[in-house]
């Protein structure tokens, strides 16, 4: 194809250097500098894409972010992208797009059928023929997600790399237009930390598209000069293809970056960059968005906005058609008329909708020889295909209707203009208020809750010289107020501008029939939602934009309204006979501006960086014994060692059996450590654990269970004298720094007169924990300075010396039953004497066991884990803990036990399950019931919290939370189970040495 | 005590020091770290607000405690520090061989008086970084506002860096800036693989010894 | 975001906070004394006011102290930081939520 359209001069293209690219399949050239909008519009294609719900043919109808057709699906595999934009991707080398919503091509499109049916799908078409039978839902799903899916996302896994920057700044400046550049330049000038980010690959926003002077130099010089002075300033950061794409509370901005284009290998740079900014003050300077007239067939290819048409000229060297059509309600758009005529494009003629349009560009248009039309609209575009011709009329005296006889003009390109919406959105995302201007028929930003404001064409003010005003006040004031009042001399740029007359509003132009009667007005072109839609549902009782929009989807596609939404709010409010649009509610714009890429948000957190693997002093020996790993919060712990050939089951029983009757070692490193020191630390323990701590001898270790002020267990764990004033409190693992907080929150905010201070030590020490009939003979060769008798160091006792040389803390606690020392060492010692240990041990048997073979042992002696038997609703009491619970002081969560609820009877207790079957093994979660059939609903009475198998037993067993469980111990309860229900008898929760002499011994 | 050679520090497993460059090997680097391991640390609490404390601290280590929030003192050497950490707590740092004295010299320094010391030396490695590029390198992962009139030379906070808990220090370096990352060894191997990563486009110099 | 100060550290960016729910909930002294009520009133009730909220925050990540806020909940706008066992910035708060930016209107517009 060759690039039929291209202009022989003019654009900010480089024709010397062509750009090869392919869309759906053809092959087509460009020219660096193009977007892949603009090579399209060179090579002569007209429909880009198919509509959404009618599958109407679509073509290109804007030059950026506002774009609703043009969505391709660019490239295919891994890196492809869906809906993208082809008026913001850059033309690169080897680019392929696809039309998205067709099949098979654009130009033939099966689906199209749907526009033929477009009268049984009107406003809520969707929720009010497919909601009833709620359960044919399942089925209808399938067809519509399928006819009625945008783009593709990609299967495979992203092959490009993302990241992420924090900085903060005194002033954020939010496009590079002409206020933009002026604020920066204003705010720099002061010292401030100014960021000025820009989402084009150019600097300039609409002076790229216009002919204009800045202080007696062409515009283009004066942003050349303008940037060449920014980046002389040390804290000045200039970003280009950046978008602000959300503004949240406190001044927060995210700007996505675009570093690299789609196909560049970026080596070690990463494509895209998400920016987290936190800025003292922010300058909106994101311009204005120009609205199409809502008038008949306006979807069709070839219609486009007026001012998307001068881009494509001005900046990008194409003529998107041969003879064009202007259309507009105001005098901007005659620049259109101008620049067509001066590129050799034939104007057939202008229609304005106002009578007698006498602003200097009106006078400029007649000068030039061009046809005028005022009071006119056009009542029909012919050509399904693309433009043909449109039909004219003359506006009746109320402008809601038609006269005298229709005109039909031959064109291929429809350029109108309905005024231009001022960008607020990110005004919007932090919560800022916008009201109607009626006068100039804007929404403009009004409230806001942030230290924000809005300039220049994004606050209404259209004028180059008002923008370049407004941007260095804004900017001089922004710093300022961030603390920087440097003066400078440096006077405001000046730039002449042309006056231009008021627009005249009327939303949605009548034609020859009722709207919707014939041809269609659209309001949102990605979405398909016409002003019959919105009429619709105003008829309907929908009343608040927000309702309608959600009932027609109005504004709800990827470009989120970007120019249907303004429309679609003044129709909806014509439709309820309200004058003022702001009245029938302004929708809240919603971040992203526009889209962004997942992989953008999940920056460097891939991978094995998507979240911290916690390691124990020991873990690289776990590693290289190939155990299999548990997560516990971020830390890894060993679940299990299995031995070549094992399965998990085998593995489990070798070290189950080891630890009973050999010895076994278990790294306990990860439970949580807290150093308490101070005078009233005994009392402190008093209040936040059930039991009596003031009696505890020095050197000795007490179990202790937390509990929340509503009765219910929060945590457990051993906690040892270590002084006069000093203790060191164990918590469990995943409940570490939620305990140390928990003290904290006692001591700061309810008991500041208590004289504790609490210091995690998790991190200082590596504990390695040996258990079983070997263990002493083990460990009593690795010091001489600690005696490990049983009436030296009993149950229950603490010792400190030195293992293996290394200074040490011996614990005699045991979460197996067996006879366990506790060894904690320094950190950094910790896999020198856990390598001496497996070394030494291999006569006694050693064997290494995991966190499965800890609660298959602590289970068989019916020790509870917090969070798998408890689950926040458990009291001490419900599990036989009533030993553990003071009478004689108060302590968190006491007086919730005379609580109505705490006192029913009928409360799950903890009981233990022996399956009849000891080769059944229960479900963990499994619901307990006491009747055995099928007679739904059979009464759940608990279920069943942790479940094994025990090699110790030869048997299954389990532990459960059972409604008045202790009366039923000897009773036969059952577990359905899928396929099958397993019968189990109830007993008491505790399986193996129920006397303790192994824990003693 | 025990042989020096079964001491792991926390990121020993990656072998640094066999994978450092010799010095000025990377010219071009625009971020050079360090594993700093073995350092004395200790937390200390106590009554900011009492000036038998603070005096007798100052006396028992020849540094000021810092008050002020988010600042730190230094010795003459440079090599023991003071850090703020919370407004009755602070973190001591010294050189590796410095444990028992800090420990006596505060421990005798006091007679009731409510305040605790605890040997935290084995929680956390320091990773020390510098190079033209390590305030950026920093910014990928960390909130904190580092730039030169925020976060001058002695400030202390802490924070995040990416997902791990850090204090940050910056040292009273007159050129270049240089950071201190103290970082839990339970973390130690994930930060240093983190940092790598982000360092990536800047060159990356590693002076571990 | 929010962006909040801590009374000691000055602000910081929310992730290194963690909320504690309202602020100035008293426990009662003598629990035994309390009524189930009252006891239930301490233990589970909170207000959840649309506009200034006294509630309780710790910089978990940063100096690991608590310490209240006055934060409007509607519009996040933070109006002071306060230590533990001081009193909130009444008068301020007055003044603010004379001047309150966010009225309850709902959408009009219907005939």
């Amino acid at each position: 194809m060759a690039q039929t359209n291209r202009l022989a001069l003019g654009g900010d293209i480089d024709r010397t250097k062509p750009v090869n690219f392919t869309f759906n399949g053809h092959h087509m050239q460009g020219y660096a500098g193009d977007t892949l909008a603009s090579a399209l519009i060179a090579n002569g294609v007209r429909i880009v894409g198919r509509s959404f719900k009618y599958h109407r043919p679509r073509g290109i109808m804007a030059a950026g972010t506002e774009e609703a057709n043009a969505l391709v699906q660019l490239e295919t595999g891994a890196r492809t992208l869906a809906n993208q934009q082809a008026t913001r991707v850059e033309l690169y080398e080897g680019l392929s797009a696809t039309s998205i919503n067709c099949w098979p091509s654009p130009d033939f499109d099966l689906m199209s059928i749907n526009s033929w049916f477009h009268r049984l799908m009107p406003a809520g078409f969707y929720y009010k023929t497919f909601m009833w039978p709620v359960s044919g839902w399942k089925y209808y799903e399938h067809i519509i997600r399928r006819a009625a899916g945008l783009g593709k996302s990609p299967v495979e896994p992203d092959p490009d790399q993302y990241d992420h920057m924090h900085v903060h700044c005194d002033v954020l400046v939010v496009g590079g237009g002409a206020s933009g550049i002026s604020a920066a330049l204003a705010a720099g000038r002061t010292g401030a930390r100014v960021i000025l980010v820009d989402e084009s690959k150019d600097f300039g926003g609409q002076l790229l598209n216009e002919q204009y002077t800045i202080n007696n130099k062409s515009a283009s010089r004066w942003i050349e000069d303008a940037l060449a002075e920014l980046s002389t300033m040390e804290d000045v950061t200039v970003l280009k293809r950046t978008t602000a794409f959300g503004y949240y509370d406190h001044n927060y901005a995210g700007l996505l970056e675009t570093r690299t284009d789609i196909l560049t290998d970026g080596g070690d740079k990463t494509r895209q960059r998400l920016w987290h900014v936190r800025t003292k003050r922010c300058v909106l300077a994101t311009g204005a968005l120009e609205r199409p007239l809502i008038f008949s067939d306006n979807d069709r290819p070839g219609v486009m906005l007026a001012s998307a048409v001068r881009t494509y000229i001005q900046r990008y060297g194409v003529k998107p058609g041969n003879k064009a059509v202007i259309f507009t309600n105001n005098d901007d758009a005659y620049r259109t008329a101008l620049a067509l005529k001066e590129a050799a494009v034939k104007v057939a003629a202008i229609i304005d909708t106002r009578p007698v349009p006498d602003g200097e560009l009106p006078t400029q248009a007649i000068a030039a020889g061009i046809e005028i039309i005022d009071n006119a609209t056009i009542t029909g575009v012919n050509g399904g295909r693309g433009v043909k011709s449109v039909e004219v009329m003359s506006l009746n005296a109320a402008a809601d209707g038609v006269m005298g006889v229709a005109r039909t003009i031959l064109c291929d390109l429809v350029a109108s203009s309905g005024g231009w919406n001022p960008v607020i959105h990110l005004h919007s995302h932090s919560g800022g208020k916008a009201k109607f201007d009626q006068a100039r028929g804007i929404f403009i930003a009004s409230e806001t809750l942030q230290a924000s404001e809005c300039i220049g064409a994004a606050n209404g003010d259209f004028l180059l010289g008002d923008c370049l005003n407004e941007g260095f006040r804004a900017g001089k004031e922004a710093a300022s107020k961030a603390g920087f009042k440097k003066a400078s001399r440096r006077k405001i740029p000046i730039a002449e501008h042309i006056v231009e007359h008021p627009l005249r509003l009327i939303w949605a132009l009548p034609s020859t029939k009722s709207i919707g009667e014939r041809g269609k007005h659209f309001l949102d072109l990605q979405h398909d939602v016409t002003a019959a839609d919105v009429q619709l549902a105003a008829r309907e009782g929908y009343a608040s934009v927000e309702h309608t929009k959600r009932y027609t989807t109005l504004g709800m596609a990827t470009d989120q309204g970007k120019t249907g939404n303004i429309p679609g709010m003044a129709v909806l409010a014509q439709a309820l006979g309200v004058d003022n649009p702001g009245d029938v509610g302004t929708t809240t714009f919603r971040p992203p501006y526009t889209p962004v890429t997942l992989g953008a948000f999940a920056g460097r957190n891939v991978g094995v960086l998507t979240d911290p693997v916690r390691m124990t002093p020991m873990h690289h020996w776990h590693e290289l014994a190939a155990c299999k790993w548990e997560d516990v919060g971020q830390w890894k712990r060993p679940w299990y060692y299995p031995k070549q050939g094992e399965s998990m089951q085998d593995a489990v029983n070798r070290e189950c059996l080891a630890a009973r009757n050999a010895v076994g070692i278990l790294d306990a490193s990860t439970l949580g450590k807290i150093d308490i020191q101070g005078p009233d630390a005994a009392e402190f323990l008093n209040r936040i654990y059930t039991n009596a701590w003031s009696k505890l001898a020095i050197g000795k270790c007490r179990y202790g269970l937390m509990l929340k002020e509503d009765g219910m267990i929060f945590d457990d764990g051993v906690t040892t004298r270590l002084g006069e004033n000093h203790y060191l409190m164990t918590t469990t693992t995943s409940n570490a720094a939620s305990v140390l907080g928990w003290l904290e929150e006692w001591l700061q905010t309810e008991w500041p007169d208590l004289k504790v201070y609490c210091n995690s030590v998790t991190e200082a020490w590596a504990t390695l924990s040996i258990c079983g009939p070997n263990a002493r003979a083990l460990l009593s060769e690795f010091t001489d300075d600690i005696d490990l008798t049983p009436d030296a160091l009993p149950f229950m006792g603490m010792k400190e010396g030195t293992v293996g040389g290394i200074p040490a803390r011996v614990f005699r606690i045991s979460f197996t039953g067996e006879c366990s020392f506790e060894i904690n060492v320094p950190a950094s010692y910790g896999l020198a004497l856990w390598t001496q240990l497996m070394v030494a041990g291999e006569k006694y048997g050693i064997t290494p066991y995991g966190t499965e073979t800890m609660h298959v042992l602590r289970a068989e002696k019916g020790y509870i884990i917090v969070g798998q038997e408890t689950d926040g609703t458990v009291m001490p009491q419900d599990l036989g803990m009533d030993w553990i619970l003071s009478k004689k002081k108060d302590f968190i969560g006491r007086r919730s036990f005379t609580r109505p609820d705490s006192q029913r009877t009928e409360r799950k207790k903890l009981v233990g399950l022996l399956p009849v079957n000891p080769n059944d093994i229960l479900e963990e979660g499994g619901q307990v019931v006491a009747e055995k059939g099928d007679h739904r609903p059979i009464p759940m009475i608990g279920h069943v919290t942790s479940s094994y198998y025990s090699a110790n037993l030869g048997r299954s067993f389990a532990l459960a939370m059972i409604s008045n469980g202790t009366e039923r111990i000897g009773d036969r309860v059952y577990v359905p189970m899928d396929g099958k229900t397993i019968t189990c008898e109830v007993t008491a929760p505790i399986f193996f040495d129920s006397e303790g002499t192994r824990l003693h011994g | 005590m025990v042989d020096a050679y079964l001491r792991q520090s926390p990121l020993a497993h990656l072998h640094l020091a066999a994978r450092a460059t010799t010095s000025n090997a990377l010219p071009d680097a625009g971020v050079v770290l360090a594993e700093i391991p073995y350092l004395s640390q200790f937390v200390l609490r106590g009554n900011a607000d009492n000036q038998a404390f603070t005096a007798g601290i100052k006396k028992a280590l020849k540094l000021p405690l810092p008050i002020s929030p988010c600042t730190s003192s230094v010795d003459k050497t440079g090599h023991s520090h003071i850090l703020w950490m919370g407004p009755d707590e602070w973190l001591i740092v010294g050189p590796s061989d410095d444990q028992a004295h800090i420990n006596s010299s505060i421990s005798t320094a006091f007679r009731n008086q409510h305040f605790s010391l605890v040997n935290v030396s084995e929680s956390r490695t320091l990773i020390r970084l510098s190079g033209t590029q390590a305030q950026n390198l920093l910014e990928k992962g960390c909130s904190i506002d580092l730039h030169p009139s925020a976060f001058s030379p002695g400030s202390v906070v802490n924070t995040h860096l990416s997902h791990a808990h850090i204090t940050l220090h910056r040292l009273n370096s007159i050129q270049q800036p240089t950071y201190d990352l103290y970082v839990h060894r339970s973390f130690a191997e994930y930060l240093w693989s983190w940092l790598e990563d982000a360092a990536r486009e800047y060159g990356l110099d590693n002076r571990s010894k | 975001m929010l962006l909040i100060p801590c009374p000691w550290c000055g602000e910081r960016d929310e992730p290194e906070f963690h909320h504690g729910g309202e602020a100035h909930i008293k426990r009662p002294l003598e629990p035994d004394q309390s009524t189930d009520e009252e006891w239930a009133e301490y233990i589970f009730m909170r207000t959840n006011p649309k506009g200034v909220f006294l509630e309780r925050w710790v910089h978990q990540s940063g100096c690991r102290r608590w310490f209240n806020l006055a934060r409007n909940t509607a519009t996040n706008e933070i109006i002071g930081a306060y230590k533990m066992g001081e009193k909130p910035p009444i008068s301020t708060i007055a003044n603010k939520q004379k001047t309150a930016t966010v009225s309850n209107k709902k959408p009009k517009g219907v005939k």
